[in-house]
C-alpha cells in the first residue's frame, strides 16, 4: 500500500516554480531518500505533504488523505522534524516528550512507560530531568526524532536531521531510523550526505524543482555507471541551473 | 490537549527569570511612583518682580503672592529689561513689573495696573501661572477696597460669593484620578503584549512550526495562549488594588464585582487585540512596533492624561475606536463615583462589541499553513 502519494505535484511562488510537477509514490515501511542541492526543492515538497503549505496545482494524499481537503488528518497521522531544531529549550526532556504525546492524543496512562521506553532507548535515563537548552546538537536531534514518532505515526518526514550532527551521532540516529522502520513507520528523509543515501530503500535525486532519478541505491549506481552514490548526485546536480537558496 | 498545552505555558511562565517577577513588581512600581511624578497642578512657577514704586502697597502684593503658594520668587530685578534676561537664562517663568505711580493710582484714582509677562514656551504654566497671578491681583485690590470702605466708616457691601462643592474627588487630587486609569494600562500591557510577544516568539525559534503541523486546532492553541494571560492579568489587577489601598488609602466606591467584570471584558477585547498583532508579525521587533504604535494611539485618545470631551470634534469621533477609553471610563466611574452595572451598561457594550472584533479577526488571520 502507498502512503504517499503525489501526481504532477506543483508549487510556484509567483513565476519561480520551486516543485515542478513531481510524481512519485512511497510504500508503506519503506526509508525514501529524497536528495537533491540546496534550493532544488525539496523542503517546499515535505511542507506540502505535511499540510503545512498548500500546493499550486497536482494531487496527492498521505496517510490515505488527500492533500488539499485533509490537511488535519494527515497532521494526526505523521511526525515531522523540521530543519530548525524545534523542541521547547525552556522545557525538561520529560515534559517535551509528555507535552507532543499529550498533543497527539497518547491515553495519559501510557505517556509515562512511553517516556521510560523513549529515555531508555535513546540512553538517557539520567537526562529526564535536564533542561534541552543543556543538550549538546546531536542528542537534541535523536531526542526531536523520538518525540516526532512518539505517537507511533504512518510516516515520519525528516528534513535534514542530521545536519552538522557529528558521524557518531549521525550513526546513532540512523539506527533509531532503521528502528522506526521495523515498527512499520514509512521514513520519509532529505539529507545531504551521500553515505546516508546509501542507508535508504529507495532515493529520488531532485534538481531545479523536478525528480531526475528515482530508483535503489543499488540501481541508480548501475544506472549512471558510478561507484557510488556521490558519483551520481554529482553528474545530476551539475546539470542544475538554480543555484542554492 | 488543551491541558498539555495549558501545562506547558505554565511551567514556561514560571520558569521565565523575568516574567513571574515583572508581573509584581511592574503594577507596584507603576503604580506607587507615576502618580507621584505626573502631576498637572502647576506649583513653583518662578517669579521675576520688577518693582518701580517701591512702595507699602506694592510691599504688601508681593507678599501676597509669595505667600500663595504657586510663585517662587527667584529674582528681583532692577528694570525689566534685567527681567527678562532672568527668563531668557530660564532663572523666571513670569515677569510681573510694578509700575512706578503704583500706590499713588492705587489710591488717589482708585484705578492702577501692573504689567504681566509670561514665558509660554510650556503654555499650560505660562497660562495657568498668569492666571493664578491675576487672580492674586483681584484678591489684593479687592482686599484694599474694603479695607478704605470700612475705614471710612462705610458698609462692607457683600459680594456674591461662589462656594463650589467638589464631588467624588473633594480635593481634586490629579493622583487619585490617574490611579485607575494606570490599572487600565497595566491590564493592557500585561494582556495585550505579553501573549503576543509568547507567539511570536515561538514562531522566531521554529516552534510554531512544529505546533503547526500537529492536530492541535488554532482554537486550542490560541485559547492555551490566551488562559494563561487571563490568570496573570487578574493577578495583576489585585496586585493594583493592593498598591492603591496601601499607599493612597484609595479602595472603590463601587464594588470590586463590576470591576472585575469590565476587567474580564475588557481583557478579552486587549488579549484579541494582541493576537491580531501576532499574526501579522513574524519578528519581536516587528510586534513590539506595531504595539507600539497602535497602544499610543490608543492610549492618546483614552483620556488618560486629557479629557475626551475637551479635544476636537473629529478626535472625539476617534476616540471611539480606543478600547482603553471605556475601560478608564468604567474604572474611574467605579472607583470614584461608585457607579453601578446600570450605569454603565453602555460601556459594557463597547467593551464586548470590542471583545467580538478583535477575537474574530484574530482566529480568521491565524493561518496553519500558507
Amino acid at each position: 500500500m502507498n502512503v504517499i502519494v503525489a501526481e504532477n505535484l506543483c508549487k510556484s511562488f509567483g513565476s519561480f516554480k520551486a516543485v515542478d510537477r513531481i510524481t512519485f509514490e512511497v510504500p508503506q515501511g519503506e526509508i525514501f531518500g529524497f536528495l537533491g542541492a540546496n534550493g532544488a526543492g525539496k523542503t517546499t515538497a515535505i511542507r506540502m505533504f505535511c499540510g503545512l503549505s498548500k500546493p499550486t496545482s497536482g494531487k496527492g494524499s498521505v496517510a490515505g488523505f488527500d492533500i488539499w481537503k485533509q490537511p488535519e488528518q494527515i497532521k494526526a497521522n505523521i511526525g515531522y522534524l523540521s530543519q530548525k531544531f524545534a523542541l521547547y529549550e525552556d522545557l525538561k526532556v520529560w515534559e517535551n516528550i509528555r507535552l507532543y504525546a499529550g498533543i497527539y492524543s497518547v491515553p495519559a496512562k501510557e505517556i509515562g512507560p512511553k517516556t521510560d521506553e523513549i529515555l531508555h532507548r535513546l540512553g538517557f535515563t539520567s537526562e529526564r530531568n535536564t533542561l534541552v537548552s543543556e543538550l549538546p546538537l546531536g542528542w537534541k536531534q535523536k531526542l526531536s526524532f523520538s518525540v516526532a514518532v512518539v505517537h507511533d505515526p504512518r510516516i515520519v518526514f525528516l528534513d535534514e536531521p542530521t545536519s552538522g550532527v557529528d558521524p557518531v551521532t549521525r550513526r546513532q540516529f540512523w539506527e533509531l531510523i532503521y528502528d522506526a522502520a521495523d515498527r512499520g513507520i514509512t521514513v520519509f528523509v532529505t539529507t545531504h550526505y551521500m553515505d546516508e543515501a546509501e542507508y535508504c530503500n529507495r532515493v529520488s535525486i531532485m534538481v531545479d524543482g523536478k525528480i531526475e532519478a528515482l530508483d535503489t541505491p543499488k540501481k541508480l549506481k548501475e544506472q549512471f555507471e558510478a561507484k557510488n552514490m556521490d558519483e551520481v548526485f554529482h553528474q545530476l546536480a551539475r546539470k542544475a541551473r538554480r543555484n542554492g537558496a | 490537549m488543551l491541558k498539555y498545552l495549558l501545562e506547558k505555558e505554565f511551567k514556561q511562565f514560571f520558569r521565565s527569570r523575568f516574567l513571574p517577577k515583572f508581573v509584581i513588581v511592574f503594577p507596584f512600581v507603576a503604580l506607587a511612583i507615576f502618580p507621584l511624578a505626573v502631576n498637572f497642578s502647576i506649583k513653583k512657577i518662578s517669579l521675576s518682580v520688577v518693582d518701580n514704586s517701591h512702595s507699602p502697597y506694592s510691599g504688601r502684593l508681593i507678599q501676597k503672592i509669595a505667600s500663595s503658594g504657586y510663585f517662587r520668587i527667584t529674582t528681583v530685578a532692577a528694570d525689566y529689561r534685567q527681567a527678562i534676561e532672568s527668563v531668557e537664562l530660564d532663572k523666571a517663568d513670569i515677569v510681573l513689573e510694578i509700575p512706578p505711580r503704583f500706590e499713588p493710582e492705587l489710591v488717589n484714582d482708585r484705578k492702577t495696573g501692573v504689567m504681566i509677562s509670561a514665558n509660554t514656551v510650556n503654555g499650560m504654566k505660562g497660562g495657568l501661572g498668569s492666571a493664578y497671578l491675576a487672580s492674586i491681583m483681584t484678591d489684593f485690590s479687592a482686599e484694599v477696597r474694603s479695607e478704605w470702605i470700612q475705614g471710612a466708616g462705610g458698609e462692607v457691601i457683600a459680594a456674591a460669593r461662589i462656594i463650589p462643592t467638589f464631588r467624588y474627588n473633594p480635593h481634586m487630587g490629579y493622583t487619585i484620578y490617574m490611579i485607575p486609569a494606570l490599572m487600565v494600562m497595566m491590564l493592557a500591557m500585561v494582556c495585550g503584549f505579553l501573549p503576543a510577544l509568547n507567539i511570536v516568539g515561538e514562531k522566531e525559534k521554529g516552534t510554531m512550526e512544529q505546533m503547526n503541523v500537529t492536530p492541535v486546532s488554532k482554537f486550542q492553541f490560541i485559547l492555551s495562549k490566551l488562559i494563561p494571560f487571563w490568570i496573570i492579568g487578574f493577578v495583576v489587577l489585585s496586585v493594583c488594588f493592593f498598591v492603591a489601598w496601601l499607599f493612597y488609602g484609595l479602595v472603590p466606591t463601587g464594588h470590586f464585582s463590576t470591576i472585575y467584570l469590565f476587567a474580564s471584558v475588557f481583557v478579552l477585547a486587549f488579549s484579541g487585540f494582541g493576537l491580531v498583532i501576532s499574526n501579522y508579525a513574524n519578528t519581536i521587533q516587528q510586534a513590539m512596533f506595531m504595539m507600539f504604535f497602535v497602544i499610543i494611539t490608543f492610549i492618546f485618545l483614552s483620556g488618560l492624561y486629557t479629557p475626551v470631551t475637551s479635544m476636537p470634534d473629529w478626535a472625539q469621533s476617534v476616540s471611539r475606536i480606543s478600547p482603553l477609553k471605556y475601560m478608564m471610563q468604567v474604572m474611574r466611574l467605579v472607583y470614584l463615583k461608585g457607579s453601578t452595572f446600570h450605569e454603565l451598561v453602555p460601556q459594557f457594550i463597547a467593551l464586548s462589541g470590542f471583545a467580538v472584533f478583535f477575537n474574530g479577526w484574530a482566529v480568521w488571520s491565524y493561518r496553519k499553513r500558507g
